[in-house]
C-alpha cells in the first residue's frame, strides 16, 4: 500500500481523530487509577515502596473514616434534596417570565459558580465569623437574636455552612441543566393539555416533571459524584483544621492521609473504597429511576 | 574537526562563565514570610562576605500546608524539590521515612556542636545524622498585659506557680471582667507545652504514642478547670492563637495574658501593634505538686516549643553551597544573633547569649515592657528544659490533638480528658 492511501483509509482516519481523546484518557484516568490500585497495596515512602498486602485496607475503617463517611453522606443527601427540586422550580419560573428579566436572573444565579471556591470559602468564613460585627451575626442582631458561632459552634452549624455554600454555588448550574431539559419538551403537549382543561399545577406534575426525568437522573447522578467529592469548600471554611472533624469529608481525609501525613498507601485504599461506594450508590439510584429498564 | 572544536569551545565557555562573579541560583521554600525576609538579608551578608561564591536566593513563601505537601510529594516523586526548605517541627518526621531525601549536616555542625543547645539539635537527628537546623530554642514564656494587670492590682512577679496564676486570674476577672487567658481549641500550643513542662510527652523516644499518659490527663483537666471551674480562661476566639480574630481580640485588650513560646513576640510586634509598651514577658508558672495541678510536681521551668528545621535537599545541584549558606544563616554566630535581632527568636547557640548584641535595642526591646532585659527571662529558665520527642507518630498525634481532643474536652465537653485521650491514643496505635 502506498503511504498516501493511509491518509485516505477510512479504517484508520477515525482512530487518528479520536486518538487525542484516548491518549488523555489513558494519561489522566487509566494510568492514575492503575497507580492508585497498586499503591493501595504498598507502603510508599520517599525512595522506597514495598508491598504490604491488605494492611492499608485494614487501616481504612477508623473513627475518622466513619465521621467523614457520615459527613459526606449527609452532605450529599441534603444537597440533592435542595439542589434538584429548587432549581426545577426556578427553571420553570425563569422559562415563563419576561425574557430580559429572565436573562438577568439567569446570569445572577450562574455567577457564583464562576467564583473560585477559595475566594467564596474565605468570604463565607468572614461573613459567618463568630463575633457580633460579622455580617450574618449583625443581621441576626437586628432581629434581636444572639450571635451564633457558625464556624466552631457544632456539627449542625458546620453542615449548614457547607450546604449553604453548595446551594449558593450550584443552583445556577442546575438551573441551566433544567432549562435545557425544559426546552426539549414540545410546546404542543402543553397546548393539548390546556384544551383538556389542565391548570398550571397539573401541567407541571403530568407533563414537565415526567419529561424532565432524564435531566433529573443526570443532575442527581452528578450531585452524588459532586457530593462525595466535596473537599475544597470545607477545607477553606475551616482553614485546614475543622474542630472535632465537623467539616471532615472523605476526600479531605484522603488529602490528610496522603499529602499531610505522607501515607499514600492508606489514602489510595480509602480512595478505592470511596470509588466502590459512589459506584454502588449511583447504580442503585439509576436503577431506582428505572434507567436500565427498556422504554415502554 | 572544526565543528568539534567549536562545540568544545562553547562547552568550555558555559563552564567558565559562572566562575566569574556570576551568582549561583539557590531556591528556598518557606511557609513564613518573616523567615524569608531573614534569609534574604542573610543572603546579602553572604554575598558581601563570599564574593567568589555569590548566590542568588530565590525564595518562595507558600501557605503552611501547601508547602509541606508540595515538598513531600516532590521528595516522593524525586522531582521539583528546592535546594533548601523550611520544615516545621510537627511535620519533620514525615520527611525522615524511607530513603531520607535530606542531606546530613554533620560536617558543618560537628566541629561546633558543643556551642548549640543540644536538645534542639537532637530534634532533627536520625541515626546520628542531623538533617535540620532550627531557628530557636522556643522557650515557653508568659506574656502579661500590664494595663489589665495594673487595673486588677496583680503583681506578676509574685506569680510563681499555677496556683498563683489561677488566683491572680480570679482577681483579674473580678476586677476587670476580662478573662485571664485564652486556651487554644483547634491547635496544640496551649496544651502541649504544659504537658511537656509537667514532665510528660505525647510520643516516647521511639516515636510510640503516649498521648494517654496519666500526666497528660491531669494537665488537660487543669486546662478544662481554668475555663469551667475557676472561670479564668475562655476558648480562644477563632480557635487558635494565630488567626485574625484572635489578633483583633487581643489587640483590643481582650485577655490579660497568654502563654506562648518566645518566638510569638513577632506576632505581637507585627499583628497586635496597639499593645506596644503594654506587654511584659515572664517565666512560666511551675507545677509545684499542689492540689490545683493534681499533685504534679516537676522541675521544668520552660519548654522548648515549636521550631523549624531547615534542611538541604539531597538532590540539590548545589548541595555543598546550599549547606554552607544554610549553616551561615542558622548555625554561625552571626546568623544566630540575627535570629534574635531580626526575628525575636531565642538563639540556638548558647555561646551568643552573653553577646552584647543581645542587649542592644531592637524592635522587640522597644515593644515589650522588659526593655533590654527580655533575654534575662531566658537565662532564668535555661536549665529547666524537658526534652521533646518528635519522631514516629508525632505528626499524627499532634493532628489528633488539634482535630478532636481539645474540642471534645474544652468546647463540647462531650468527653472527659481521660476518655478523649484514651480514644485518640487507641486510634493512633492502630
Amino acid at each position: 500500500m502506498k503511504a498516501s492511501s493511509y491518509y485516505h483509509s477510512q479504517k484508520l482516519v477515525p482512530y487518528v481523530f479520536v486518538l487525542p481523546f484516548l491518549i488523555s484518557i489513558a494519561v489522566f484516568y487509566v494510568y492514575p487509577i492503575i497507580g492508585t490500585i497498586i499503591m493501595s497495596f504498598q507502603q510508599v515512602v520517599p525512595g522506597q515502596t514495598h508491598f504490604i498486602g491488605l494492611a492499608n485496607y485494614k487501616r481504612v475503617i477508623s473513627s475518622d473514616f466513619l465521621t467523614a463517611l457520615k459527613n459526606s453522606s449527609i452532605y450529599t443527601l441534603l444537597t440533592i434534596l435542595i439542589l434538584v427540586p429548587g432549581p426545577i422550580i426556578l427553571a420553570v419560573l425563569l422559562s415563563k417570565g419576561p425574557s430580559h428579566m429572565n436573562n438577568a436572573l439567569r446570569a445572577a444565579f450562574f455567577i457564583p459558580s464562576l467564583v473560585s471556591v477559595v475566594v467564596a470559602g474565605t468570604l463565607f468564613r468572614l461573613m459567618f465569623a463568630a463575633n457580633g460585627k460579622a455580617v450574618v451575626n449583625a443581621m441576626l442582631a437586628w432581629f434581636g437574636l444572639k450571635p451564633v458561632d457558625w464556624i466552631l459552634g457544632g456539627a449542625r452549624q458546620a453542615m449548614f455552612l457547607m450546604v449553604l455554600v453548595a446551594v449558593w454555588r450550584w443552583t445556577g448550574v442546575n438551573i441551566i441543566y433544567f432549562l435545557a431539559g425544559l426546552q426539549a419538551i414540545p410546546e404542543d403537549l402543553y397546548d393539548a393539555a390546556a384544551i383538556d382543561g389542565a391548570g398550571p399545577l397539573n401541567k407541571f406534575f403530568h407533563i414537565t416533571l415526567p419529561l424532565l426525568r432524564p435531566t433529573i437522573i443526570f443532575v442527581t447522578t452528578i450531585s452524588i459524584f459532586g457530593g462525595f467529592a466535596m473537599f475544597e469548600e470545607s477545607y477553606v471554611l475551616w482553614q485546614g483544621v475543622s474542630p472535632n472533624n465537623f467539616g471532615l469529608t472523605i476526600v479531605w481525609l484522603i488529602y490528610q492521609k496522603g499529602f499531610q501525613l505522607g501515607d499514600m498507601g492508606t489514602a489510595s485504599a480509602i480512595g478505592l473504597v470511596l470509588m466502590v461506594i459512589v459506584f454502588t450508590l449511583s447504580l442503585s439510584v439509576l436503577n431506582l429511576f428505572g434507567f436500565f429498564k427498556r422504554e415502554e | 574537526m572544526k565543528r568539534f572544536l567549536f562545540v568544545c569551545l562553547v562547552i568550555a565557555t558555559l563552564g567558565i562563565v559562572p566562575a566569574f562573579g556570576q551568582k549561583t541560583d539557590i531556591t528556598l521554600w518557606t511557609f513564613q514570610e518573616l523567615h524569608l525576609t531573614f534569609y534574604q538579608k542573610m543572603a546579602e551578608k553572604w554575598n558581601a562576605a563570599h564574593p567568589k561564591e555569590m548566590i542568588n536566593l530565590k525564595g518562595e513563601v507558600f501557605p503552611y500546608d501547601d508547602m509541606h505537601n508540595k515538598l513531600l510529594i516532590s521528595l516522593q516523586s524525586g522531582v521539583g524539590a528546592p535546594d533548601i526548605s523550611d520544615i516545621e517541627i510537627s511535620k519533620f518526621a514525615n520527611y525522615l521515612q524511607g530513603d531520607i531525601q535530606l542531606a546530613p549536616l554533620n560536617d558543618l555542625i560537628d566541629p561546633e556542636k558543643d556551642k548549640f543547645v543540644q536538645s534542639r539539635l537532637d530534634l532533627y537527628k536520625k541515626d546520628g545524622k542531623y538533617y535540620g537546623l532550627d531557628f530557636h530554642v522556643g522557650a515557653e514564656v508568659m506574656y502579661y498585659n500590664m494595663d489589665i494587670m495594673k487595673a486588677a492590682g496583680v503583681d506578676i512577679d509574685k506569680i510563681k506557680t499555677w496556683g498563683d496564676y489561677i488566683k491572680a486570674g480570679q482577681q483579674v476577672v473580678a476586677k476587670t471582667g476580662k478573662p485571664m487567658t485564652t486556651i487554644e481549641v483547634t491547635e496544640h500550643w496551649s496544651y502541649y507545652p504544659l504537658l511537656n513542662m509537667a514532665g510528660s510527652d505525647v510520643v516516647d523516644s521511639n516515636g510510640r504514642v503516649t498521648l494517654d499518659d496519666p500526666i497528660n490527663v491531669k494537665v488537660l483537666q487543669l486546662l478544662k478547670d481554668m475555663i469551667y471551674k475557676y472561670k479564668i480562661a475562655i476558648p480562644t476566639p477563632g480557635g487558635f492563637h494565630h488567626n485574625e480574630q484572635y489578633y483583633g481580640f487581643m489587640n483590643d485588650g481582650g485577655a490579660a495574658s497568654i502563654w506562648m513560646p518566645m518566638w510569638y513576640m513577632g506576632r505581637f510586634t507585627d499583628y497586635m501593634t496597639d499593645l506596644s509598651g503594654k506587654i511584659a514577658v515572664r517565666p512560666m508558672p511551675k507545677f509545684d505538686g499542689s492540689d490545683v495541678v493534681y499533685n504534679i510536681k516537676s522541675p521544668y521551668t520552660s519548654a522548648g516549643m515549636g521550631g523549624t528545621g531547615t534542611a538541604v535537599i539531597k538532590t540539590s545541584k548545589n548541595l555543598a553551597l546550599a549547606k554552607k549558606f544554610l549553616y551561615f544563616c542558622k548555625g554561625s554566630k552571626e546568623g544566630t544573633i540575627a535570629t534574635w535581632t531580626d526575628l525575636g527568636f531565642d538563639p540556638l547557640r548558647w555561646d551568643v547569649w552573653s553577646d552584647p548584641a543581645m542587649k542592644a535595642p531592637n524592635k522587640f526591646t522597644k515593644f515589650f515592657v522588659n526593655k533590654e532585659n527580655i533575654f534575662d527571662v531566658l537565662l532564668q529558665v535555661k536549665d529547666g528544659f524537658n526534652t521533646t520527642n518528635v519522631g514516629g507518630k508525632y505528626p499524627a498525634v499532634i493532628d489528633a490533638i488539634k482535630h478532636t481532643v481539645m474540642y471534645k474536652v474544652l468546647v463540647e465537653q462531650s468527653k472527659t480528658p481521660e476518655q478523649a485521650l484514651k480514644e485518640a491514643a487507641a486510634e493512633l496505635r492502630k
